[in-house]
């Protein structure tokens, strides 16, 4: 005798709760090189699936090479087990690819609080990527919040960051550059 | 595994019981994983393979390359700048072997590492030895010129997975041309030493250039139809932007000829310079006196 509803029904239930927790679950974790983000902040975490057979985490990298990618997945799968979904899948999206325009607002606010200046606008094309020379735009002093700075180099010690240095209090600072 | 890690090398530490080969190899995630891979009907399987397997061997043999000047840059700032840009080309190496080893049956791994010389179809421009930092800065300006052009043109190929690739690396690619079109400009620019060192850089490199704009079979697989990309051609867009760099720079423009080929062929034949045989035994050594390590 059947006291319960059925199993179909049952599984069902387990997905609909597994959608409202394990979104956040997922959303929690933080970026390996960027630690003052979650993967939420950083717009790289593309959809949380949860299905009866399990959830589904569909992410995107940063930068092709970028090396952190492993570690994101590993780091989501095991917040997403110790929250008791045992089935975890990991997927990659590439296209549309990212953009530092994803990152949220949230993100813009914790990034600047730990002195890394958040990206400017990305660049929309059409047509072929234009040529840069000149001196590139360089964004607002994180800590004095001067607009005198200037880009030192283009890349930094991540490969989503530049360096810059404050002409008004002339300390140096990260950026995340926008792509 | 059961901590977050703070950064990436914590993860070094961990225990691996999947077969991570962590020491010299990829195999620790698919840089496809996930991702829809079939090939649309229509597209020609064997010449997509082709086509991004010699892509994918030109960001290889480059990132190696620039791999072998880290620690020997004039400046911190640079040091940083060409890690960085071989990282980017190496992500790039990874997806595009992975989608050509997807359709062919083989890893990535087994591509890279387990492949000679005759077998690579990397454009011979990629394994130049730079001999000083103006040949540095002089060839990474024509392959990344030249590159943007290409993955500009691919994002519309019918294939989404080198489209996705190509879109991506393409936001790459922008920051490396700039990135070596200023260093070209500030050394033309500069001393009357810096001039002349740049302008002899770019004489060394002229020759391997030519081969980067012959026509190319596989392309008509992977490109998209000329009239939904016009830029399928990009030979007279890359000779633009080198033009102008080379104006702003006050230097001239080579009239060296290209290198010849063996016999009418070269690095997309398997045919190499000398230089593949070193970088190959420097890439490939470790992988292959272990070959069922794992870490």
């Amino acid at each position: 005798m059947v006291t319960g509803p059925p199993a179909a029904d049952q599984a069902a239930d387990q997905a609909a709760a597994a959608a409202t927790t394990a979104y956040p679950a997922a959303a929690a974790t933080p970026d390996p090189e960027l630690p003052m983000l979650t993967v939420a902040d950083l717009g790289i975490l593309r959809a949380v699936d949860a299905t009866p057979e399990g959830v589904v985490v569909t992410i995107t990298p940063t930068y092709s090479g970028c090396p952190a990618m492993a570690e994101i997945g590993a780091d989501i799968r095991s917040r997403l087990q110790r929250a008791g979904y045992r089935d975890v899948e990991i997927r990659l999206q590439l296209a549309p690819a990212w953009s530092s325009d994803w990152i949220t607002g949230e993100g813009q606010r914790k990034l600047a609080a730990a002195g890394i200046a958040p990206p400017s606008a990305a660049p929309r094309r059409r047509g072929p990527v234009p040529l840069t020379l000149g001196h590139p735009p360089s964004p607002g002093c994180p800590r004095c919040g001067s607009p005198r700075t200037r880009r030192t180099a283009e890349f930094g010690a991540t490969a989503c960051k530049s360096l810059h240095r404050c002409e008004e209090c002339g300390e140096p600072f990260e950026a995340v550059k926008p792509l | 595994m059961s901590t977050d890690h703070d950064s990436p090398y914590d993860l070094l530490g961990d225990d691996h019981d999947d077969g991570h080969r962590w020491a010299f190899g990829t195999g620790f995630t698919d840089p496809l994983e996930g991702i829809d891979t079939a090939v649309p009907a229509g597209v020609d399987r064997a010449a997509l393979a082709r086509y991004c397997l010699a892509l994918g061997d030109d960001a290889l043999i480059y990132s190696h390359r620039l791999q072998q000047w880290v620690t020997r840059m004039p400046e911190l700032e640079e040091e940083t700048a060409i890690a960085n840009i071989a990282l980017d080309l190496l992500g790039q190496a990874r997806m595009l072997l992975a989608r050509a080893g997807g359709i062919l049956g083989r890893t990535e791994d087994q591509l890279a590492f387990f492949r000679d010389a005759g077998d690579f179809r990397n454009v011979r421009l990629a394994e130049h030895d730079d001999r000083d930092f103006a040949e540095l800065v002089g060839r990474l300006l024509i392959f990344s010129a030249w590159r943007l052009a290409l993955f500009e043109a691919l994002e519309a190929s019918p294939d989404p997975v080198l489209a996705a690739i190509a879109a991506k690396g393409a936001k790459e690619l922008a920051y490396h041309r700039d990135y070596a079109a200023r260093w070209v400009v500030r050394l033309g620019d500069g001393t009357p030493l810096s001039h002349r060192r740049m302008q002899d850089a770019l004489a060394a490199i002229w020759p391997l250039a030519g081969e980067l704009f012959q026509p190319d079979a596989d392309a008509r697989a992977a490109m998209p139809p000329a009239a939904v990309a016009p830029a399928a051609e990009p030979a007279a867009a890359v000779d633009a932007v080198i033009d102008t760099v080379l104006a702003a720079g006050g230097l001239d423009r080579p009239g060296a000829a290209p290198l010849a080929g063996a016999v009418g062929r070269a690095g997309r034949d398997g045919v190499h310079t000398e230089a593949m045989g070193d970088i190959l035994a420097e890439l490939q050594s470790l992988a292959r006196a272990h070959p069922d390590a794992t870490w």
